[in-house]
């Protein structure tokens, strides 16, 4: 097959209106799976959280797990949705060997929440209110390994292993509305919602929500009409979508190959395409002849779902704070400006600046760190601000250290440094490196003294009253000791010593 | 033949508790009957002699140290269905595709006859993942009628039946989707009980169709069945559509329907289900099993279920429908039967499919398949889950007219084995009767109403009650098995010819 034309971005958004739709599954983390008892850990030895019914072997039956209808309410809820007050889950049947039974228990048509929205802010800070269509539960099916062969596919594999340990485990499924008018931002509202979802759902404690882990995964969906015309174009749904930029580079990537297809005069096709991590493409799944026809019909071994409303309320009165009222409080809590949080937020800053301050430290030097140094310290590993080896609590004990007088920045940096590299805690970094401030005024005075007589013509200078020109000493004698004097006792020494 | 295999459950169930006789003694007199006679029944398609011996030498250790029996049926041996899971036996379904699988697992309703002290001597033959009125079907071969061996003993549960009917043992469980446990009691003129629906787990029930299977109680007297009725039911945990209420008080109820009063007590004879298509002495047992319960003070009211004549339709498109899904799960991945044909896992599980499945589920499964397919599910699923919805409503119409309904409980007597065997149509019909209890997830019993003047053979009187009435149905049902034993001056199970050589 020919690599396909791609249209330059912004001649598509000129010519061509997208329209997204994205499909996010999140794995909940109930400590049982979704029909049987259990566990549900991740990375365990493979098939050893298995049992009769999540291997579904002959004659076992499910029983639904409260804890997972509880948390998909809960989403419900938090996404504005309203909750079916009943509800049957479906069988949807097809073949395929991390499948146990053959077929997914899913609630197709009975959804347990929808209707709901979700307010996303972009960089900008322009706040895009995404529809969502529903949310409903189902099961995780097994992993396959294929072994052998170039692709690491099931064609041409000369084996394949499977691990149930992820069968059965509970899936929450939560589909937007069609997203419209977005036009060049299409990237960005992708990006947006989806990370917005992760905090709202990270917020109510119900799921890991790791992408790299796979207990988060998201379904781009994308189409073009003709710019104005209100025309819906044929969609293509792209998996394997495994992080939050691959988000945005899938549907950009999308967008430029709809429009080479359109402009070509050809249709696009309606098919599933893979997402390929390393150019930022994607590719065609495997055509299929005919469309799969999933038999769809009411799961007879289960009992229709009925929340009473007292249920739904008692559970609307556990939602935490939610993200975006915690964001007006913090905001109004350590006066930001909407630029200031902004920026925060951007940087994926606040939730650690946020545990830094719980953890003892004041606001500011809390933001300092994590947005300067530690940020600079991010960008050159290449990681996410929240992957650094270093915990809020651990910030908090070096800026306590410095506001204290034991270490001053430029030693609280290196004491960052020391804990990044795995050298242990702030003060074992201290210790180990000896980076304590040295404030022996008798060490301090030699130093002062043997810096005033190497640079005589500065040290006329303060003596004649020009207290500005004991800069050039101070440094010299931080250089001297190594960065570890305290250069405030350092200027008190040099004015003292120079008599004036 | 030992007169232990004679005895009814609860007469044998007497003599162990009062260490007449040892439970042990009672398996080894019904294993060796089955060493005697089940080459030519067919009942048993495996036999755990050890573990019955075993199982019955603990009840007897128990009871020497005078500890009261863990139910009133400790020791007293029983066959059961090879539907449901055993942890020391296999677990066939009557299937190729499961030959020699042994579970991980016991089925609840095993669970709790282990808990009882019940002694499970093996697992009995059946249709292949039961679907089938005459065990013809079975992967192993047909189980044959101690009646008539050449006669079918129906099915799917003719193993169960045979073996009580054959005094291979004095207590048996059964599966029934369509009549599986009332029919094949009617061929082999024994007792046979399908309970309301969720009144006995089915965690461990290999499906056949999830909304209409329930496992229940046979054997040869309506008080056995109610023995064993209340060992088996009861609300389980690990299935969803298991019923969370108190199990009818069904032993007390045979007793008090023994006493023979049935005054105030109306019983509905359904129009729909008698007279055109009957055989003539079927009928004839019927009508005088009518005369019997008004001899007995109860007032016989004719009622109308006219959305009965739809049930065998909705019936053959659900169950496939259920079917289809079901057992999509046997595939070679996992357990079971594996035929290494072709290279893709598709290939794999279509030749394994293929070798595996006999010609009534493959048939089954094309039929659900179809039925379920976009564009037709309305038309065919959806349409026979209304006819559902009206046969239930039928039966809440009948049962304001009358306590309990009754009807012949299989058109025919058992026919003879290869009779039908080619035609699906004909074999189904012999369901007509009992369906539309499965459909609507109440309860019925088949008690034998006499033999057959023309040829020899059982026949049954089906009793339905509504959902969680199985109390006044035993009543009805031991009232009238009582009469009819006074009539004939000995229990029916005496009628019961020897197994011919």
């Amino acid at each position: 097959m020919s690599a396909p034309t791609l249209v330059d971005f912004d001649d598509v958004v000129d010519r061509y209106d997208p329209v997204l739709g994205l499909e996010v599954h999140v794995e909940l983390s109930t400590n049982t799976k979704m029909f049987c008892g259990c566990p549900t850990t991740f990375g365990a030895e493979p098939n050893t959280q298995v049992c009769p019914t999540c291997l579904g072997l002959p004659g076992s039956l499910p029983v639904v797990n409260r804890a997972a209808v509880e948390a998909a309410i809960r989403i419900g809820l938090a996404l504005n949705c309203d909750i079916a007050p009943w509800g049957r889950f479906a069988r949807k049947n097809y073949f395929y060997p991390d499948m146990p039974k053959n077929f997914q228990t899913s609630q197709y048509d009975e959804p347990i929440a929808v209707n709901g929205h979700l307010d996303v802010t972009l960089e900008d800070g322009t706040v895009v209110r995404v529809g969502i269509e529903r949310a409903h539960m189902e099961e995780d099916t097994g992993k396959s390994l294929h072994v052998g062969g170039a692709t690491g596919r099931i064609h041409g594999a000369e084996y394949s292993l499977l691990d149930y340990n992820r069968a059965g485990v509970p899936l929450i499924e939560i589909v937007t509305k069609m997203i419209p008018d977005t036009g060049a931002r299409a990237p960005e509202v992708a990006r947006a919602y989806v990370t917005a979802l992760r905090d709202l759902i990270r917020s109510l404690g119900v799921s890991d929500v790791r992408m790299d882990q796979g207990s988060m995964r998201c379904d781009v969906n994308l189409s073009l009409s003709p710019k104005g015309s209100g025309i819906l174009g044929t969609r293509s749904e792209t998996k394997n979508v495994n992080s939050l930029r691959s988000v945005e580079r899938a549907v950009r990537y999308e967008m430029t190959r709809h429009a080479g297809v359109l402009d070509a005069g050809e249709k696009v096709v309606q098919e599933t395409r893979h997402f390929q991590e390393d150019t930022a493409t994607t590719r065609s799944g495997r055509i299929k002849e005919t469309s799969e026809d999933y038999r769809y019909f009411p799961e007879p071994d289960l009992v229709p779902i009925a929340p009473s409303p007292e249920w739904v309320e008692e559970l609307r009165g556990t939602l935490p704070e939610l993200p975006w009222e915690r964001r007006a409080r913090i905001q109004q809590e350590w006066q930001l400006s909407d630029a200031e949080l902004r920026d925060l937020v951007n940087a994926g800053a606040l939730d650690l600046v946020a545990a830094t301050v719980e953890a003892g430290a004041p606001s500011g030097e809390a933001r300092s760190w994590w947005v300067s140094y530690l940020a600079q310290q991010a960008n050159t590993r290449g990681v996410a601000l929240d992957e650094l080896p270093i915990t809020p609590a651990q910030v908090a004990r070096v800026i306590e250290l410095v506001s204290s007088g034991e270490l001053n920045n430029k030693l609280a940096r290196q004491v960052v440094d020391g804990v990044l590299e795995g050298e242990g805690e702030p003060d074992e970094v201290v210790a180990g490196r000896g980076l304590a401030v040295v404030s022996d005024d008798g060490a301090l005075i030699a130093a002062v003294d043997e810096a005033l007589a190497a640079q005589p013509d500065v040290a006329e200078k303060i003596r004649g009253g020009k207290v500005a020109a004991a800069g050039a000493i101070v440094g010299a004698v931080m250089k001297a000791t190594r960065g570890q004097a305290d250069a405030k006792r350092v200027r008190e020494l040099i004015i003292e010593r120079c008599g004036t | 033949m030992s007169e232990l295999t004679r005895l009814t459950a609860a007469e044998l169930a007497q003599k162990i508790h009062s260490r007449e006789v040892s439970a042990v003694e009672a398996a080894q007199a019904h294993l060796d009957r089955i060493a005697a006679v089940d080459e030519r029944v067919h009942a048993f398609l495996h036999v755990g002699a050890e573990a019955a011996l075993a199982s019955a030498a603990l009840v007897d250790e128990s009871l020497d140290a005078d500890t009261p029996p863990a139910s009133p049926l400790a020791g007293v041996p029983l066959a059961l269905k090879d539907v449901l899971t055993t942890t020391d036996m296999p677990t066939t379904v009557g299937s190729r595709i499961l030959e020699g699988w042994r579970p991980p697992y016991d089925a609840t309703v095993t669970a709790k006859l282990r808990a009882a002290g019940v002694t499970i001597l093996g697992k009995t033959n059946m249709d292949e993942f039961a679907m089938g009125s005459s065990t013809e079907y079975s992967a192993y071969g047909p189980t044959h009628n101690p009646w008539n061996l050449d006669r079918i003993p129906g099915g799917s549960g003719g193993g169960s039946a045979a073996a009580l009917a054959a005094f291979e043992a004095p207590l048996a469980i059964g599966t029934d989707t369509g009549g599986s446990i009332r029919q094949p009691a009617a061929m082999t003129g024994t007792v046979g009980v399908k309970p309301t629906y969720g009144g006995v787990s089915r965690y461990g029930l290999v499906a056949c169709a999830s909304s209409l299977d329930q496992a229940g109680p046979c054997a040869r007297t309506v008080l056995d069945a109610a023995l064993l009725h209340e060992v088996i039911a009861g609300h389980d945990p690990l299935d969803s559509t298991s019923i969370d209420a108190p199990v009818p008080a069904v032993v007390e109820a045979a007793r008090r329907g023994a006493e023979g009063d049935l005054h105030g007590l109306r019983v509905g004879v359904v129009r729909e289900l008698t007279g055109e298509g009957y055989q003539a002495g079927v009928q004839e047992n019927f009508d005088a099993a009518l005369r019997e319960l008004e001899k007995l003070g109860a007032e016989v009211v004719e009622v109308s279920a006219p959305h009965f004549q739809y049930g065998l339709a909705a019936y053959y498109l659900i169950l496939p429908s259920e079917v289809s899904s079901n057992l999509a799960r046997f595939d070679a991945m996992r357990y079971g039967l594996r035929v290494d044909k072709g290279a893709s896992a598709e290939e794999v599980m279509a030749a394994t499919r293929e070798a595996g499945f006999g010609p009534e589920v493959k048939r089954r499964i094309i039929l659900g398949t179809y039925a379920l397919s976009s564009g037709y599910y309305d038309a065919y699923y959806g349409q026979a889950q209304k006819v559902r919805t009206l046969i239930s409503r039928d039966f809440a119409a009948a049962f304001e007219q009358a306590d309990v309904l009754v009807s012949p409980t299989a058109p025919t007597t058992a026919f003879p084995i290869g009779d039908k065997v080619d035609d699906p149509l004909a074999m189904y019909l012999n369901d007509l009767a009992t369906i539309p209890t499965n459909l609507a997830g109440t309860t019925a019993m088949s008690v034998p109403s006499g033999v057959a003047a023309e040829d020899g053979l059982p026949t049954g009187l089906q009793v339905m009650a509504p959902a969680l009435g199985e109390a006044v149905m035993y009543r009805v049902g031991a009232a009238y098995e009582a009469a009819r034993d006074a009539a004939d001056g000995s229990p029916f199970a005496t009628r019961i010819p020897e197994v011919k050589r």
